[in-house]
């Protein structure tokens, strides 16, 4: 670098004050979080307000288990089985169709990709009611099949593996896998996926996460007696809104798994939301 | 270049001794070229034709009648749409949904357009904490945020009013008024959407060449007019998605409020922060007898996104030349 090049690129400290306010205020709401739901009841209201954690956390996360109006725990273990069961399919299906896309050719591929394409700009609010209806005559209404199936597959995951798979996958591979005698499907499962295995993960990150965090549908759909984890901690929250220990150990521990996912593969998240930006 | 084309001749090599199990091999693997790739993609428009595209289309039809869940329903025309035009509850919530995303979409792009920037310097340290704790709200669910929020924003205990009583600013009763509720319910969607579109934009400034800066700096170009006359306009395609996802999202915004107003699907006494999506929902799915008019209101808010994805589009583009 020359030495006008370096002091164009020299980081003024200005800049790092910056950085870390805007880190802290990221940060601060998801720790008040914690030092409430840590602390008991009556020291909420201190003035000044608290800043540390406290040792109440069994304490209030006991009242959340002993609360009937929420079944706080029947929540978590329903969000993480749809969430899981609609990542895996996700991933599934739309490195399937992805591939399908991206290296076989068939008639009508180019329109059906353009479906696709289209489809992803369509808000899914605008078939909510009639969803809502086609859930009673299902007899879905209240249960994982309402907030499971519809998401099964996802428009944005087509597209993505689609994406990558062109990029990943060299035409030479496939072929030589039909050299070999492999069907399409063998293929798929012993190259393509493998090759597509770092898409699939950011792609399955984001899934579980937008799974685990959706709360209109399931709201809509779900009764507070068979509810994900969110609706759970909506009516922890209205019934109990004084109790906001009892409501902060709630939230804490329903956000905790996705924060620790964020920290394990924080960096491949946002690799592949920096990337999906700059490809569209 | 073909598939099936390269695919042919290995076939073609085998010995004649193995005729009659390779002719079979070689029929299954024609069939499996040629109609394989429809079981592929079989799933999503199975799915996404049943549980996306039909609903979406059934609300445009249920729009056109008296559509009543239970089991009535006559077809009545445009009459949804013209009573909807007349219908103060609805240019209520489409005002709020207007006043909230106006108050949470420009100062997050600004924040973000300044906070990309900052993070696009090439000696940066510690980068990746930075994405990374910049990038944390987002992870957390929309409904803990609100909850959160509330808290943050209560009239007696909270952290707010109580920092802004240090400045000689008396309680505020956040969810009593218009603009106070507005106000808590954009800091909600900023806090949790600034880091988000930060990463995006600064994704797309890592695609502009350096050599621009360089040059820009040797004739003289301080860090702020570099900013203005390089990166902006360099980042406008980005710029123009990023403004288009915010206006999907804040023409849709239903949480935040929802759990602000302590459950209550009106919004405040007054209605004063009722969002669109949350007058859709009140007249759609927790009044059966209003579903056709309710389908009304979701088509509105579909047409209402279009049109702004397309004014902003349009804009955007004109104001950079």
């Amino acid at each position: 670098m020359t030495s006008a090049s370096r002091r164009l690129w020299r980081t003024s400290p200005l800049t790092y004050i910056a950085l870390v306010l805007a880190a802290l205020l990221s940060i601060y709401p998801f720790y008040y979080m914690i030092v409430i739901g840590t602390r008991s009841l009556d020291s909420i209201n201190d003035v000044p307000p608290p800043l540390t954690p406290g040792g109440a956390f069994g304490d209030n996360f006991g009242r959340v288990l002993d609360n009937d109006a929420a079944n706080f725990l029947t929540g978590l273990m329903n969000s993480v089985i749809v969430s899981s069961v609609v990542t895996l399919s996700v991933v599934l299906t739309g490195s399937l169709a992805g591939f399908a896309f991206a290296k076989l050719r068939f008639r009508g591929r180019n329109i059906l990709l353009l479906m696709i394409v289209i489809t992803m700009m369509i808000p899914t609010q605008l078939g909510l009611i009639p969803l809502w209806g086609m859930m009673q005559t299902l007899d879905w209404y209240g249960t994982l099949y309402a907030v499971t199936v519809p998401f099964l597959v996802s428009a944005f995951g087509v597209f993505m593996m689609r994406q990558y798979a062109s990029q990943a996958i060299s035409d030479e591979l496939i072929e030589a896998g039909r050299v070999d005698g492999a069907s399409t499907f063998r293929i798929y499962w012993n190259i393509v996926l493998p090759a597509l295995r770092p898409a699939a993960a950011v792609l399955g990150l984001l899934t579980f996460m937008e799974t685990w965090n959706s709360f209109l549908w399931p709201y809509a759909i779900l009764t507070p007696e068979n509810p994900t984890l969110q609706v759970s901690l909506s009516f922890l929250s209205y019934a109990y809104y004084t109790d906001y220990s009892q409501v902060f150990a709630a939230t804490a521990v329903g956000t905790l798994p996705l924060v620790l996912v964020f920290i394990l593969f924080g960096r491949q998240i946002i690799g592949g939301i920096m990337e999906g930006a700059v490809k569209s | 270049m073909s598939l099936s084309a390269t695919t042919a001749p290995p076939s073609n090599v085998t010995p004649p001794g193995s005729e009659p199990p390779r002719r079979r091999g070689h029929l299954l693997n024609r069939l499996d070229l040629k109609y394989s790739p429809y079981l592929y993609i079989a799933p999503f428009f199975l799915i996404f034709g049943i549980f996306g595209l039909y609903p979406m289309l059934r609300t445009a039809w249920m729009s056109l009648h008296d559509w009543d869940m239970i089991g009535d329903n006559s077809f009545i025309g445009l009459d949804n749409y013209v009573a909807l035009v007349k219908d103060d509850y609805f240019w209520n919530a489409l005002f709020n949904t207007f006043g909230i995303f106006a108050l949470s979409t420009i100062p997050q792009l600004l924040l973000a357009l300044f906070l990309a920037n900052l993070l696009n310097s090439t000696l940066l340290r510690a980068k990746t904490f930075f994405r990374l704790a910049i990038f944390i709200p987002n992870v957390v669910s929309v409904a803990a945020v609100a909850i959160v929020f509330g808290m943050l924003f209560q009239r007696e205990f909270g952290l707010i009013n109580w920092l802004l009583s240090f400045v000689g600013v008396d309680n505020i009763d956040w969810d009593g008024q218009r603009w106070s509720s507005w106000t808590a319910i954009a800091t909600m969607v900023n806090w949790r959407w600034v880091g988000y579109n930060t990463l995006i934009l600064l994704a797309g400034m890592q695609a502009i060449p350096k050599d621009l800066y360089e040059a820009a700096s040797i004739d003289g170009a301080g860090p702020w007019r570099q900013f203005w006359q390089i990166t902006v306009p360099m980042v406008r395609p980005t710029l123009i998605f990023v403004v288009i996802l915010s206006t999907i999202g804040g023409m849709q915004l239903f949480t935040e409020p929802l759990l602000f107003a302590n459950g209550s699907i009106l919004g405040g006494n007054q209605r004063e922060f009722q969002t669109l999506a949350m007058y859709m929902y009140e007249k759609g799915i927790e009044n059966l007898n209003t579903a056709g008019y309710g389908a009304a209101v979701a088509w509105a808010i579909f047409l209402i996104i279009a049109l702004m994805s397309l004014l902003n589009f349009l804009l955007v583009r004109r104001s950079a030349k």
